[in-house]
């Protein structure tokens, strides 16, 4: 039944190109590329509460293999490509970092988007002597969003799968405690190796399906640290534990964050900081476990009078 | 046969030697206490067996294989399971599912219909009958040592490793907890455990192994080590020897 519901969805949300303006359109891709980011991200932090702040790493790389690469490869080819180039560089860090744990962690995974990104101004303002780089794709924001869609129901296949099986569980034991994971037999560091490196690469086709969308892109674009945060927001606001969630919080976030940067163009990285902080105090596990208490609590309630 | 062997082991945390030249065997099928006043190296021994500490020299043997270089992960899967001092629930799993961690991951892993099975089986065997879908972080102490026995029962060990799981009992729950380690050693499980409760010791335990500053001071049966001059000085003091 849930499938079905799913499905029914899928194919409704497949035909608002057909009569939705611009506007909403893009507004539809944003919500679809911050849901797929957030879905992404919860896979791996959510289970194993490892928060990385490296997502715009990975979508930044996405964006920029489209950017180089566009003009002499297909564009399934190039999207194969940064696939593997998001998955080399998941493997890499990741073999590199998952063994630290907490904030260790966190800085690592900012620090590595710095990184990255300077690592990309550097070779574009020595080696290629340009910093910004044009896409001209012939594909449509209605093709960007179907290829959204498609990306975001695969991901949330995949976070559902990832949920029923061994690997699932396996990344939750973890995060209650390594300590009694491995002495259960748990291998850790191919566990989250793997679960890492199927978010990052998610992360990374993300960022080179939305590349057509800005037409020029530069580093301080595409590897915008801003968004790592905001995905961190949305999962928590949804709940990182829950399937739903992260895209549940990606939603009401994304059109809020839209109105508030047309609105409070000077204010906005305040307002953001202030609702950031909020959603940590208020709602440590996200609206769905917040809204399933208090109904837990009504229904006492109610069976009690 | 033996199961466990132990040769000229030691661990040094820097310039303390927490464990030092410890050599012991233990035989299959055997319950051994290992004793000692508190910061003897005790459950630094175990660390290393269950290989969450590297051994800084000496080796470790598990049926004849040198297993002191490896992680615990391979360690768990030859056969050594273990509970810990102070009780590692995994607190946003059930009590199900905190078994079914253990049945998932062990050499033959069980998932689905068949580890449900024996999820329900494991905990009956341990007073948890019908509280699989209960969340772990609401039992009471007893019961999450418990559950965390079943957890390592679950996969299925050659040798169990149990650090204090007696203590903090009250006299009833210390009773039923002596019948279930009984009735784990009835079914030929070869157990080593460190523990402070006499009694139970007492009844448990054909050997006893007992360390001091983290040597081995005494090694043989129960009442005559027990009874030894030495191992009474270290617990008690000159003045009892």
């Amino acid at each position: 039944m849930k499938f079905v519901l799913a499905l029914v969805a899928l194919v409704a949300l497949a035909f608002v190109p057909s009569f939705a303006g611009p506007y909403p359109l893009g507004l539809g891709i944003g919500v679809l590329g911050y849901g797929v980011l957030a879905t992404a991200w919860a896979m791996f932090s959510g289970p194993t509460r490892y928060i990385s702040l490296a997502t715009v790493a990975f979508f930044g790389l996405g964006a920029y293999t489209v950017a180089v690469l566009s003009e002499t490869l297909p564009y399934p080819v190039v999207l194969f490509v940064a696939a593997v180039i998001g998955l080399v560089v998941a493997l890499i860090v990741g073999l590199a970092t998952l063994r630290l744990a907490g904030i260790y962690f966190v800085i690592f995974t900012f620090g590595l988007t710095e990184l990255v990104r300077q690592l990309v101004t550097y070779y574009e303002v020595n080696v290629t002597r340009t910093l910004g780089r044009y896409v001209f794709l012939p594909l449509g924001p209605e093709h960007i969003y179907w290829q959204l869609l498609a990306l975001l129901a695969a991901t949330l296949g995949m976070a559902y799968w990832v949920r029923q099986s061994r690997i699932g569980l396996a990344l939750r034991v973890i995060g209650d405690d390594p300590v009694v994971a491995s002495h259960l037999g748990i291998r850790i560091t191919r566990t989250k190796l793997t679960l890492f490196s199927i978010s990052c690469v998610i992360m990374t086709l993300a960022g080179a399906i939305q590349a057509p969308r800005w037409t020029y892109i530069e580093p301080s674009i595409v590897f915008n640290p801003t968004t790592s945060f905001l995905v961190v927001i949305m999962a928590l606001l949804g709940g990182p534990n829950r399937l739903f969630g992260p895209l549940l919080g990606a939603v009401p976030l994304f059109l809020l964050f839209e109105w508030l940067s047309a609105n409070f163009p000077n204010h906005y990285s305040i307002i953001l900081g202030l609702l950031f902080i909020a959603i940590v105090f208020v709602l440590p596990n996200g609206v769905l476990a917040a809204g399933e208490s208090l109904w837990t609590r009504l229904s006492r309630r109610e069976a009690r009078t | 046969m033996t199961l466990l062997s132990l040769k000229s082991v030691t661990k040094r945390f820097g310039g303390l030697t927490a464990v030092n030249g410890l050599s012991f065997d233990l035989l299959e099928g055997e319950t051994v206490g290992l004793l000692g006043p508190n910061g003897s190296g005790k459950t630094t021994a175990l660390n290393m067996i269950s290989g969450y500490l590297p051994v800084s020299d000496g080796t470790i043997a598990l049926a004849g294989d040198a297993i002191s270089t490896l992680r615990p992960e391979r360690i768990a899967h030859r056969g050594v399971a273990r509970t810990f001092q102070l009780v590692r629930a995994l607190p946003s799993l059930s009590v199900g599912e905190n078994v079914l961690a253990a049945l998932a991951f062990r050499k033959e892993p069980l998932w689905g219909k068949a580890a449900e099975t024996r999820i329900a089986d494991l905990l009956a065997d341990v007073g948890l009958a019908g509280r699989a879908g209960q969340p772990a972080d609401s039992l009471t102490y007893i019961d999450l040592k418990r559950m965390e026995l079943a957890r390592a029962l679950a996969s299925d060990p050659r040798l169990l490793l149990l650090d204090e799981w007696l203590a903090g009992l009250n006299p009833t729950e210390l009773r039923a907890g002596i019948d279930l380690i009984t009735s784990l050693r009835q079914r030929g499980i070869t157990i080593l455990l460190v523990e402070h409760v006499m009694d139970a010791v007492r009844a448990l335990c054909s050997r006893c192994i007992v360390m001091n500053a983290g040597s081995k001071i005494a090694d043989g049966p129960t009442a005559e080590v027990l009874a030894d001059a030495e191992v009474i000085r270290a617990y008690l003091g000159d003045d009892h020897a």
